[in-house]
């Protein structure tokens, strides 16, 4: 680390002129940073506000300004009664579907990616390396390339619009980011472990079970959590295969947004965003080691 | 039999990703590729047609803008997230007092679905009610911010959202980068009473390039596939002013009902990600070797 204040040998001949240009120095760094923190948090800041304001107080007042008379109508209509299109029924039903869609999803990948990056990283046979070359190249895909056949597959499988048909879609394209996490973490874990148990008679799934399960849960929460956040808040997938009654919540958002019926009510988009938000926010803010470690992880592989 | 099993038990465990990976991805990768060199339209067809399909891509206007789009959009993202990534990575290298909560509201951005992102981005840049009326409020009658609904400007609405998102994530990356720079290397030029800037551009951010590399990939990556944010902020308007890629193949999948133009348009997608990430994983693996 480096550090703007730090004291050299040489420092106690300097002048007190220095020493106010340092101090100085320290001002202007944290106004800087504070500047940049109200530029991050005024997006979410102004969602709130807006949230919590009447439509009038929205057309009068200015963007920033705080509620005068905070009203949780906006929440109401968003949770249970706005518009997405032809049906009125508020954000709650496709919060519901998300939930659907993401945990099933979630533990399917991420048991998968688990016994992948086992068998990667402790029971290595030939042609083992190719094949996981070939699993992460599906990390890089742009997903339009795969939109077509994917929407006929769905309708061969009988799953077209339908929410395990998005559960399929979202399992088979996380498998890469899973078994990329699992193989990486196992990897670590002497050799030597895996040869004297085998001495010892154990097999492959008892050696996973007794020796590397109970290792594992940091890494576990890493893909949970990427998984997780990746599924929520996906919307290519979303659009492109559910229907009428399957849509995830950022699907229902996007529409309740961009409704043309009626007046526009601002402030129930900004209580819809946020609760569309708050799920993954919530992660993001109890374990946020864990979700920077997956961001990095998953980013300088993929 | 049982020997048999218990010797192949690590291949069958990989079997099923291998068929789904095989199918879904270069199965998938396949058809593509094929129905991009068809005649398709609102049905596959399968007879070879030729390369069709891509002359009459490359001559549609609306592609035309979309490429230009993705390359001010790409380019502005991902130079303006380097930027001010490293430069919010080396503010908080100095021994913040606060560091951990400034950290934790730089990247909570990146934790939001980039449909929230656009609604919220699309409210404040709103000009009726949003920015523009509250610095019109602030006295200034003649301020104009409008740049959601001018055609000319709207792309630079979702660089803006785009390095909101993204510039957290950039720094968390950077600053990694510069805490794994040796101490005493820094040490020593510190003795040596070298001034501290000169310590950033002489000494850790050469050594960081590595991490630079791994960020540009990144956001080279989340470029290239920009599909919701343009969905929720501007919707691919005024007109087609702010299409991408992403956004003109979904229009011709899934409501022009012109499946070659789809599939050529996916493929040249995959190509750009492809003149950048190839490159890139093929000196990783091969460093990995050594």
């Amino acid at each position: 680390m480096t550090d703007l204040a730090y004291v050299s040998p040489r420092a106690g001949q300097r002048s007190t002129a220095s020493r106010l240009g340092r101090v100085a120095l320290r001002w202007t760094l944290y106004l800087l940073l504070g500047l940049f923190a109200l530029w991050f948090l005024m997006p979410l800041f102004v969602m709130v506000t807006t949230s919590l304001k009447s439509l009038d107080e929205i057309r009068t007042g200015s963007l920033v300004a705080l509620p005068r008379d905070v009203t949780f109508e906006a929440w109401k209509t968003a949770w249970g009664s706005a518009c997405t299109g032809i049906q009125c029924e508020g954000l709650k039903p496709y919060l519901w579907n998300s939930v659907l869609i993401a945990v099933p999803g979630v533990a399917i990948s991420t048991i998968i990616g688990a016994l992948n990056g086992y068998v990667f990283a402790q029971w290595r046979f030939r042609g083992a390396n190719l094949l996981f070359a070939a699993l992460l190249f599906g990390c890089f895909i742009p997903f339009q390339v795969v939109l077509l056949p994917m929407a006929r597959m769905l309708g061969i499988l009988g799953l077209a619009g339908t929410i395990p048909g998005l559960i399929l879609v979202h399992t088979v394209y996380g498998i890469g980011f899973t078994t990329l996490f699992f193989r990486n973490y196992y990897v670590t874990i002497p050799q030597e472990l895996v040869r004297a148990a085998k001495i010892d008679g154990a097999g492959f799934f008892r050696i996973f079970w007794s020796i590397f399960l109970p290792l594992s849960l940091p890494i576990f929460v890493v893909s949970v959590i990427w998984q997780f956040t990746q599924i929520w808040n996906d919307f290519l997938f979303g659009v492109s295969f559910s229907s009428a009654g399957t849509q995830p919540v950022t699907v229902a958002l996007n529409n309740i947004v961009n409704s043309t019926t009626g007046v526009k009510a601002y402030n129930v988009d900004m209580a819809a965003a946020i609760l569309a938000a708050l799920p993954t926010l919530l992660v993001y803010v109890v374990a946020g080691k864990y979700f920077i470690r997956g961001l990095t992880a998953g980013s300088v592989k993929g | 039999m049982t020997k048999w099993l218990e010797n192949h038990v690590p291949k069958l465990v990989l079997a099923p990703s291998f068929v789904a990976i095989l199918l879904f991805v270069y199965g998938f990768i396949a058809w593509t590729a094929w129905v991009s060199l068809t005649q398709s339209r609102l049905m596959p067809r399968y007879e070879f047609e030729g390369f069709g399909q891509y002359v009459k891509l490359f001559s549609t206007p609306r592609w035309d803008t979309a490429m230009t789009n993705l390359a001010i959009y790409g380019i502005l993202f991902i130079v303006i997230s380097m930027a001010l990534g490293l430069m919010l990575a080396i503010l908080l290298d100095q021994r913040i007092r606060v560091e951990g909560a400034i950290r934790t509201v730089y990247l909570y951005p990146m934790a939001l679905s980039m449909i929230v992102t656009g609604t919220a981005w699309k409210w404040i840049l709103n000009p009726g009610l949003g920015l523009e009326a509250m610095v019109r409020g602030w006295g200034f009658e003649s301020f104009t911010f409008n740049w959601l609904i001018d055609p000319n400007m709207a792309i630079y609405t979702i660089v803006l959202a785009g390095v909101w998102q993204s510039a957290g994530f950039v720094m968390a990356l950077f600053l990694a980068g510069l805490r794994s720079v040796d101490g005493e290397i820094i040490k020593a030029a510190q003795v040596d009473g070298i001034p501290h800037w000169r310590i950033y551009t002489a000494i850790i951010i050469p050594s960081m390039a590595p991490v630079f590399l791994s960020a540009f990939i990144v956001l080279s990556h989340l470029a290239i596939k920009s599909f919701d944010l343009v969905i929720a902020l501007t919707g691919g308007g005024p007109g087609y002013a702010t299409d991408l890629p992403a956004t003109y193949m979904y229009a011709m999948a899934f409501s022009r009902g012109n499946l070659g133009q789809a599939a050529s348009s996916a493929m040249v997608m995959m190509a750009v990600v492809f003149a950048i990430v190839v490159p890139y994983l093929y000196s990783e693996l091969r460093a990995k070797h050594d």
